[in-house]
């Protein structure tokens, strides 16, 4: 049968292989947005497993929320992101120093 | 190993090489069609997991949705992607130094001692007339009903964001004015000249 502890194992090497993803492309905001998304899927893993191998179902409707805030958060991302590119005409995120930050 | 360990981790192994795929692709096209890859395989774990609705709802929203909207999105801009890759190489060191203490730290943790199959016995699959569905319907409109609508809200409120955001007006663009068009009188369109009858 299969573990709990290699579902979880799953969902932590996706996470971890996103938080690289966030390292080595910092300058491209849509890779990052893709990074984002690949954790949260990496999280709803964890939920998933958990519903599963405790045989409770709240643990699906707490992904069901997670997935519904995700879609909100790309929505808005992209909508930022093409604003931005309309004013900027890149999406580099080292230009974007204008609140010094 | 059983079949279902088997497709385990075939699913596991094609989820993370499309993951390592998406990081590391030069071309933003290519990564987000990998991403569709990984939901796709992250789908059939949740189904090895009993969890047929999510999985369903992870193929259709994720791949019919928000992946369409990244392509959308990609293919609209023209990006430079030669100046985006700098630094690539020179921040690989430090993200896999980071990965490898994060990953080291949640396998002490999560690894077979605490999570493994003596701790946490595997539930036996349910029953052929188990509807996961249903199930979760009723969780969720019984239990979760407040939260259910304070999701439609952020959906609603996402939704009017991401529009109002891009909405530009441009001076070149010709827009009807319907008060304009209602106000206007015969004496502004019609000019009635008088001139005498003309011989074919």
């Amino acid at each position: 049968m299969i573990s709990l502890s290699e579902y979880l194992l799953v969902g932590a090497l996706l996470f971890v292989i996103s938080v690289v993803g966030i390292f080595i492309n910092r300058k491209n905001l849509l890779i990052l947005l893709m990074c984002i998304e690949l954790m949260l899927l990496a999280v709803n893993i964890n939920f998933v497993a958990f519903s599963h191998f405790l045989g409770d179902v709240t643990g699906q409707v707490f992904v069901f929320f997670v997935l519904t805030v995700a879609a909100a958060e790309a929505a808005i991302g992209l909508a930022i992101l093409i604003v931005l590119f309309r004013n900027r005409r890149s999406i580099d995120v080292d230009e974007l120093d204008t609140l010094k930050g | 190993m059983t079949f279902q360990h088997f497709l385990f981790y075939l699913f596991t192994f094609f989820a993370v090489g499309a993951a390592l795929m998406v990081i590391t692709r030069r071309n933003p096209v290519h990564s987000a069609l990998f991403l569709v890859l990984v939901f796709f395989n992250v789908a059939g774990l949740w189904m090895l997991a009993e969890a047929e609705f999510l999985a369903l709802a992870l193929v259709l929203v994720y791949v019919g949705a928000v992946m369409v909207l990244f392509l959308f999105v990609i293919m609209m801009l023209d990006v430079d992607l030669a100046a985006l890759r700098a630094g690539f190489i020179r921040h690989l060191p430090l993200g896999l130094l980071v990965a490898a203490i994060l990953f080291v730290e949640m396998i002490v943790v999560l690894g077979p001692a605490h999570f493994g199959l003596s701790v946490y016995v595997a539930p036996d699959p349910a029953p052929a007339d188990y509807n996961n569905t249903a199930a979760l319907g009723l969780s969720l409109f019984r239990e979760h009903l407040y939260a259910l609508e304070v999701a439609a809200v952020i959906l609603l409120v996402a939704m009017i964001a991401a529009i109002g955001l891009t909405l530009r007006k441009r001076p070149e663009t010709k827009r009807q004015v319907v008060s304009h068009q209602h106000r206007v009188k015969k004496e502004d369109r019609l000019r009635i000249i008088k001139m005498a009858a003309e011989e074919k």
